[in-house]
């Protein structure tokens, strides 16, 4: 920490430091784009993937906090940068150091109104055109009146929108076409059975040949950020289940986790070994449902038929204990809500018993398979450069070769003491991205196998305080998704809500690259290529 | 009469006030003898084989797919036939959060089902607007943009909730005038006459 502290006053003596859990540097936003080129680029340093972009309205300054990560050594630095113009406020983008800092910071526009000079996609990301109002600022207008539900279709741009400075210094608007004037553009969503949800990309095309892809969202986009400034922190945990649906313990997990470490509460073993079993057994449903709707997607609708059955009684073992199918709401703050039913160990014994054979029936049904061998290999290879560069984790990430696994690099609860592998592989395609999900099942399986039965006794929830007021002050924590890498940044101003939640999700990203990858490809692999990423549409827009 | 499906007795359903009121309906405008004959046999077999409009942009989406699988196995009512295009399909399972800018991509969906169509809100969110009711973006229910047949509560309901709902759609079609209202967009333009200031196209 010392080191890149002294690195970074040397070459850039306004900055400024503040201690923490991750080293927070200020920069002037002048020096910002330099200090981003630096910490990328210098050896030492490195970091070169951007984990998120934190839009923050302090209500005398707008401002962004940016999380970089190493991938050689896993060190995290983050840097605030601020402005204290409230009528216009602009930042530097910094867009062609980190790839998806282009959609971060659209974000960052949609929601708070700041300008990034030189991004090249200066339009609303989730929100439309005639949208009135940033909806983040804290003087938002929440009235209906202000925004009525619309009535009439979207209006919609071909174009975007650059912000340049000239040499006096001043801030000129451009304008950019989306298209080129003969380009084919084909609309493929929100309502289409392979865009898995309502998401809707505007593809150009030449033949058969995808030219660009113009990825659209905001379709279910639900303002949980805006809901959470208004809940007390107890309240704010339901939404994690409805955001990726399928790692909805992984996301309680996060935010409960977050918020301990905010209070200082330590919660007890039994609590951690019972979280980790359910995250695993998630994943394990999570990747089931992929392998069965991607399969349909290619048009073998049996395989669904398999996977569900795993996946079913995974969902009963769940039932049982948390009392739902899906919407659990089981992780709370100091542990979880109910005690294990006196059946889960049974039960996940009979699952485990079953999980090899049905590993193996997937297998031979899907993978060797000689179409699906066909329609998957070599289709959409994603190098690991730039699945760094466009913030791809995951399974994705790792089908890439970069090993970007949260229980690995910055263990938390108690992954750090059990044995498994990180499932690495390096070829990139859909299909590796396929085979991987099915090995990190068996992985996810010796994961359970080891504590299963080892569940020690203890309260399975701590006591904590009738009313939950965290400290003032800012904590950001990460976990291992069914799907990447999942961040919450929380901030605190002393009272019983956050003052400012940010959920940082891992398919924006994977939603994000798909324009990289099929540029050239057939139409046909959009559908291969979009699914085998298997991002959740609500989790992109929350 | 009693409205009803196979295997499940009468009294086993809710809001049977609801169907009786429909057979009252029925009765006092009377029909005759050949057309109210056609009419049974065509909604015998509309009730029968209800086609789903795959629509979903959520989490209850996600059990819509589990009914679909072996386990809950939808094809045992004959509603398995999911279609893709609003074109072929009977009725919108509207299973989700509705935003204001799927809005009015949902009514466009909905005006493209060919007549007679049904919609069921499926779930707390297409009800109410669930527990995004408070957000900016989200709208308050979805009988503020289509008229409604079934409402189905939960979060997401159970798939044995979604098949009850399905049967509750089915037993409404069954006490309809096929040769006499359902065809002939009444519907809509009771719907359009309840929510007169706004303008659709
Ligand atoms: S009702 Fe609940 S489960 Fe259904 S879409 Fe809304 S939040 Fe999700």
């Amino acid at each position: 920490m010392a080191n890149i502290q002294e690195k970074i006053t040397k070459l850039f003596p306004d900055a400024t430091f503040e201690e923490g859990e991750i080293l927070l540097v200020n920069i002037p936003d002048a020096k910002w784009h330099d200090l981003a080129k630096c910490l990328k680029e210098d050896a030492d340093l490195h970091f070169d993937y951007l984990v998120t972009i934190v839009g923050m309205d302090w209500k005398d300054k707008f401002g962004c906090v940016y999380y970089l990560r190493s991938t050689t050594d896993n060190v995290q630095i983050s840097v605030k940068v601020t402005t204290e113009d409230r009528e216009n406020p602009m930042l530097h983008s910094v867009s062609d150091v980190w790839n998806i800092a282009t959609v971060y910071e659209r974000e960052v526009y949609d929601f708070f109104g700041i300008i990034f000079i030189n991004n090249p996609d200066m339009r609303r990301l989730f929100l439309s055109i005639d949208w009135k109002g940033y909806p983040l600022r804290k003087d938002y207008d929440m009235s209906p009146e202000n925004n009525p539900v619309p009535r009439e279709n979207e209006r919609q741009e071909d174009v975007t929108y650059t912000y340049v400075e000239n040499e006096n210094g001043k801030v000129e608007k451009k304008t950019i076409t989306l298209f080129e004037p003969n380009d084919f553009v084909v609309n493929i969503g929100p309502q289409h059975p392979a865009t898995h949800g309502v998401l809707r990309f505007r593809t150009a095309v030449d033949g058969e040949t995808i030219k660009k892809i113009d990825f659209y969202s905001g379709y279910i986009h639900r303002g949980i950020e805006k809901l959470c400034e208004g809940l007390t922190y107890p309240q704010t945990l339901h939404f994690m289940d409805r955001m990726d649906y399928f790692s909805g313990h992984h996301y309680h997990h996060a935010l409960c986790m977050v918020y301990e470490k905010a209070l200082g509460i330590e919660i007890s073993r039994r609590a951690q070994v019972i979280r980790v079993l359910m995250d695993e057994l998630a994943r394990i449903a999570s990747h089931c449902l992929f392998l069965g709707t991607y399969c349909m997607d290619l048009g073998a609708t049996t395989m669904l038929f398999y996977t569900l059955r795993v996946r079913e009684q995974i969902l009963d073992i769940m039932e049982r204990t948390c009392g739902a199918r899906m919407t659990f709401n089981y992780g709370c703050i100091g542990g979880v809500m109910q005690d294990l039913h006196p059946d889960f160990v049974k039960d996940v014994k009979a699952l485990l018993a079953v999980l090899p054979a049905n590993i193996k029936e997937y297998n031979k049904l899907f993978i060797g398979n000689v179409i699906a061998k066909g329609r998957l290999e070599n289709v959409g290879s994603l190098s690991r450069e730039d699945a760094i560069s466009y913030g791809v984790t995951g399974p994705s990430g790792r089908a890439s070769g970069w090993a970007c696994d949260v229980r690995k690099t910055h263990p938390y609860s108690i992954y750090g003491e059990l044995d498994f592998e990180e499932v690495v592989y390096t070829e990139g395609d859909s299909m590796s991205r396929t085979k991987l999900r099915i090995a990190e099942m068996e992985q996810s399986a010796r994961i359970i196998e080891q504590l299963i039965d080892n569940i020690p006794e203890g309260e399975y929830c701590v006591k904590v305080p009738k009313v939950i007021k965290l400290p003032a002050g800012h904590w950001f924590q990460m976990v291992e998704g069914c799907r990447g890498v999942f961040g919450v940044y929380i901030e605190s101003d002393g009272g019983t809500s956050p003052a400012r939640l940010k959920l940082a999700p891992p398919c924006l990203p994977l939603a994000n690259v798909v324009d990289h990858l099929t540029r050239g490809s057939k139409i046909a692999d959009l559908i291969t290529i979009g699914g085998s990423l298997d991002y959740i549409v609500p989790d992109i827009d929350r | 009469m009693e409205v009803t499906t196979k295997s499940m007795p009468y009294e086993a359903w809710k809001d049977n006030e609801y169907i009786e009121q429909l057979v009252e309906e029925l009765k006092a405008n009377g029909t005759n003898v050949i057309v109210g004959s056609f009419d049974k046999l065509i909604n015998w077999g509309r009730s029968n084989s209800i086609w789903p409009l795959t629509f979903a942009t959520s989490c209850c989406g996600i059990e819509f797919v589990s009914l679909g699988a072996a386990r809950y196995d939808m094809a045992r009512f004959g509603w398995e036939v999911a279609r893709s295009s609003p074109r072929q399909a009977d009725f919108m399972m509207v299973a989700g959060t509705i935003v204001h800018r799927m809005a009015p991509v949902m009514r466009r969906l909905y005006d493209q089902l060919a007549e007679p169509k049904y919609v069921i809100a499926t779930g707390s969110c297409a009800i109410s607007g669930g527990p995004f009711r408070n957000s900016y973006h989200v709208v308050k229910g979805i009988d503020e943009i289509v008229p409604v047949d079934v409402y189905l509560p939960g979060c997401p309901p159970r798939p044995e909730a979604m098949i009850y709902a399905i049967m509750q759609l089915s037993r409404k079609m069954k006490v309809e005038k096929f040769f006499g209202g359902v065809n002939r967009k009444e519907k809509i333009e009771e719907f359009l006459a309840a929510h007169p200031e706004e303008s659709y196209d």
